[in-house]
């Protein structure tokens, strides 16, 4: 018993040594918010948390996006093709030719060509392929609604064919990541063998998977782009789906950095020692509002009452900071922000008038039905920010009554639309968006022939203007001009109040001080070969 | 004996039948779309419904259930919707991983809960019993997550002593009951005790003053027999219903915390099922459930058998 005692007190006496020898050089352990690890053959799951960590690491697109500024938006960069144009020959515009980059090999070994591109298309969109895969296509087939057909020209160029003149194409593209024939063939065609020893061109390679617990990745020492070798001697991806639980492990040592650390925790990190990186990216926060017949949020003024009385600062405050107002749909400074004339002050007084003039009173308040989620995949805190703002719109006369449902419930009535009987009659909807790309932060919005069921716009908004807009970007291949366009969009979006725009999210993590040279690119995508760990 | 068993065996197959139904309709009943998990948000509704007959939730109910049943009864709980991986396999891990978070939390809470127990059953009245019976009542009554996150702040975010998350430095994969693993261990398993070890010592204090107060005990003491003896007396008669409380409390725990194993980041069924439910992935929460309450089902039915070869009454009755 003596024995034991002094075995146990022992024992307790050296554990702090043997828990800080676990963290190893140039490891960096980051704690996901996924539940389990990003599917790990080629088109990712879990959203922009699964491309960010499992897509955009171990594989490439055609198209990349240029995540190496941590002060400008970021645009599309050449990735695994070198070049891409419409076809010169080709009148209708609907042909486009990419030029692919030599001389890339997959992590086994093989070689990239335009063959691949098409067995990977064929993987996601052809059904009667023997490499086509439900799960990778359930991810992939809806980012590329353009394509029509595609066929490898040659060994290094590939034509792909869009339903009609469609200039949004690369962005698109930008989605589809490219994985290994060669491989899936040397693992018996099997994509569950894949999920354990993937391929793809990409900076990392996955040498260690252990479902829901951890995925270890290594640089690819012969990635094409060498400044783009990661410095780092591993990457460990652990899910930890709880805040706390984040929280926990990043204190405790365990990992060195997390994602989302919750906004209360922010201050007792950063007391420790800890640093809060955030900045800008394409997401927003918003009430998207029904046009549905009958809804309140079809009178001008209303929507710009409901815009001006959102005290936006007072909501910062509430969010320790972690937060950008919203001055548009997108953040300023995008490069699609345009210069609207509507400016989402806090106004309350002019938010008063403007009811007042759309004949309500205090007697008479504009009364809607908002559909909120207790939680969800870029909602922020959607609860105490919702009572924030249904209290901002009683002082102006706007009442709101909330109805809540679960978060993917929230989803499934955001697929049905307003009129549908699931959104029980709801006039807005608490809903935060993917804004990287004109067809994700514009159109499926608020084109007309996207109302449900074919697609998702919910609040049923129709306006043969802003359809027009939309053609033109479709249209329009120059990027200047197409910029333009767009400019004129985010234009239209604000000064026609066309939804409650309340905040951005700042995409913030929270690290150890060790780690060194990472750039918050603003996008939801991020670079993790500049990285490098402290000693 | 056998007859017995085979007996209580037999009361099992509708038990096991009923369970099957109340797990695959009770997750059918929840809001929200299985497939929303996999699907991106902005799919449209032809890919949508493309989907749903791929993963046959576009046929009836009843023809839902007459599947997965056969599939049931062939070993086969179908694949995961969000991972695409077989239930089967993920809930083998997770259930040994479970298994072994139980265990040691039985262990310890039967060991604890037993000692305090008795402490304040042969010292009733007494600062000791008043001691133990603290202790015991806090087990119950303080929320297991809060004690949790306190263990986590003070041994692993304060002192550095502990991990806060995980199951081994690699992962469970490789989990040996060695020093590296064996400390990822420590806090998720005496948080889990709490619990038991405060029912158990509440159970085998009221049986151990019962017995006590028995005439059989005074007629023991009055024919000279040593205190140790009757002590093992006393034992002996607790046993039965203490082992019934620990069987019940092993089977509470082997389904896995939801709150602990989530607080702990601990991959088994409880961290499973709180994924599962929160994905709404329905054959990975049907398989779960059904296996843990197989489980239960079993559990009781070797406890019911322990116990009346332990006690040979309980069989008479």
């Amino acid at each position: 018993m003596r024995r034991f005692v002094l075995k146990a007190a022992f024992a307790l006496a050296v554990l702090p040594a043997f828990h800080h020898a676990a963290a190893a050089q140039g490891t960096l352990r980051i704690g996901m918010t996924a539940s389990d690890i990003p599917l790990t053959t080629g088109q990712t799951d879990n959203g922009g948390e699964g491309q960010r960590f499992m897509g955009y690491t171990v594989y490439d697109a055609l198209i990349n996006w240029d995540l190496s500024s941590a002060t400008k938006p970021s645009d599309l960069t050449p990735g695994l093709a070198l070049s891409w144009a419409l076809d010169p020959a080709d009148p209708t515009k609907t042909k486009w030719l990419f030029k692919l980059r030599p001389d890339v090999k997959f992590h086994d070994g093989s070689a990239f060509t335009a063959e691949s591109v098409v067995w990977n298309l064929d993987k996601l969109l052809k059904n009667d392929s023997p490499q086509f895969d439900q799960r990778q296509s359930a991810q992939g087939r809806s980012r590329i609604p353009a394509v029509a057909s595609y066929r490898a020209v040659d060994l290094l160029t590939l034509e792909i064919t869009t339903k009609s003149p469609d200039a949004t194409l690369p962005y698109q593209m930008a989605w589809i990541l490219m994985s290994s024939q060669a491989n899936w063939e040397k693992l018996g065609k099997s994509w569950e063998a894949v999920a354990k020893t993937p391929s793809g061109t990409g900076p990392w390679k996955l040498t260690g998977f252990v479902p829901r617990e951890r995925a270890e990745l290594v640089p690819n020492a012969d990635y094409w782009d060498k400044a783009r070798v990661p410095k780092l001697d591993k990457l460990i991806l652990i899910p930890l789906p709880e805040a706390n639980a984040r929280v926990a492990a990043l204190r405790s040592g365990q990992v060195d950095w997390i994602e989302a650390p919750a906004p209360d925790a922010a201050k007792s990190l950063t007391s420790a020692g800890f640093k809060i990186v955030t900045n800008a990216y394409p997401h927003n926060w918003t009430w998207h509002l029904s046009r549905a017949e009958g809804s309140p949020w079809n009178d001008i003024r209303v929507r710009k009452a409901a815009n001006l009385a959102v005290d936006r600062e007072g909501m910062k405050e509430l969010l320790a900071g972690m937060m950008i107002p919203a001055e548009g749909f997108y953040p300023p400074g995008h490069q699609w922000f345009g210069k609207p004339s509507f400016k989402l002050e806090y106004k309350p007084d002019e938010a008063r008038k403007l009811l007042k003039e759309a004949g309500y009173t205090p007697e008479k308040p504009v009364v809607t039905k908002v559909l909120i989620s207790p939680s969800g995949s870029g909602q922020m805190q959607p609860l105490p920010m919702n009572e924030v703002i249904q209290q901002n719109l009683a002082e102006v006369g706007i009442k709101v009554e909330f109805e809540v449902v679960e978060w993917n419930q929230l989803i499934n009535i955001w697929r049905a639309g307003a009129k549908d009987a699931s959104a029980r009659g709801g006039t807005a909807m608490n809903y935060t968006y993917f804004i990287q790309d004109p067809f994700t932060g514009f159109i499926r919005h608020l084109q007309c022939n996207l109302a449900p069921p074919a697609g998702t716009n919910w609040g049923l908004y129709c306006d043969p203007e802003m359809d027009k807009l939309f053609d033109q970007v479709r249209t329009t291949f120059d990027p200047k001009e197409q910029t333009a366009i767009l400019q004129k969009i985010h234009e239209k979006y604000v000064n026609e109040a066309l939804f409650l725009m309340v905040t951005h999210d700042v995409n913030p993590r929270a690290m150890s001080a060790k780690v060194k040279g990472f750039v918050q690119a603003q996008n939801w995508f991020q670079d993790f070969s500049p990285i490098t760990m402290d000693k | 004996m056998l007859r017995y068993a085979l007996q209580r065996l037999l009361y099992v197959m509708p038990v096991a039948f009923g369970v099957s139904i109340v797990c695959f309709l009770l997750v059918h009943l929840a809001p929200g779309d299985p497939l929303t998990a996999i699907m991106p948000i902005d799919a449209t509704a032809d890919q949508q419904a493309e989907m749903r007959a791929a993963y046959g939730f576009d046929r009836p109910l009843p023809v839902q259930y007459g599947i997965w049943l056969w599939k049931v009864f062939h070993g086969d709980l179908g694949n995961s919707i969000a991972s695409g991986r077989p239930v089967v396999s993920e809930v083998a891990r997770a259930v040994g991983n479970s298994l072994i978070l139980a265990t040691l939390a039985t262990l310890i809470g039967f060991g604890f809960g037993t000692f305090f127990g008795f402490v304040a059953g042969y010292f009733r009245g007494s600062v000791l019993d008043r001691l133990a019976s603290l202790v015991s009542i806090l087990g119950v009554s303080v929320p297991h997550y809060w004690l949790g996150m306190v263990m986590v702040i003070v041994f692993s975010a304060i002192l550095g002593w502990l991990p806060s998350t995980g199951a081994g430095p690699g992962g469970s994969t490789d989990w040996r009951p060695d020093f590296d693993h064996l400390r990822y261990i420590i806090l998720p398993a005496l948080t889990m005790s709490a619990i038991p070890m405060g029912i158990i010592s509440r159970t085998v204090r009221a049986l151990v003053a019962d017995i006590l107060s028995q005439d059989f005990v005074q007629a023991l003491r009055a024919k000279g027999m040593g205190e140790w003896d009757v002590f093992k007396h006393v034992v002996r008669n607790a046993a039965p219903t203490a082992l019934a409380v620990m069987g019940l409390q092993l089977g509470y725990l082997l389904g896995g915390s939801i709150l602990i194993e989530t607080v702990f980041a601990w991959p088994g069924t409880g961290f499973l099922l709180n994924t599962a439910i929160f994905q709404r992935d329905l054959p990975l929460l049907q398989g779960t459930i059904l296996v843990l309450a197989f489980f239960f089902v079993g559990l009781n039915l070797i406890v019911d058998v322990l116990q009346s070869a332990l006690d040979p009454r309980i069989q008479r009755g």
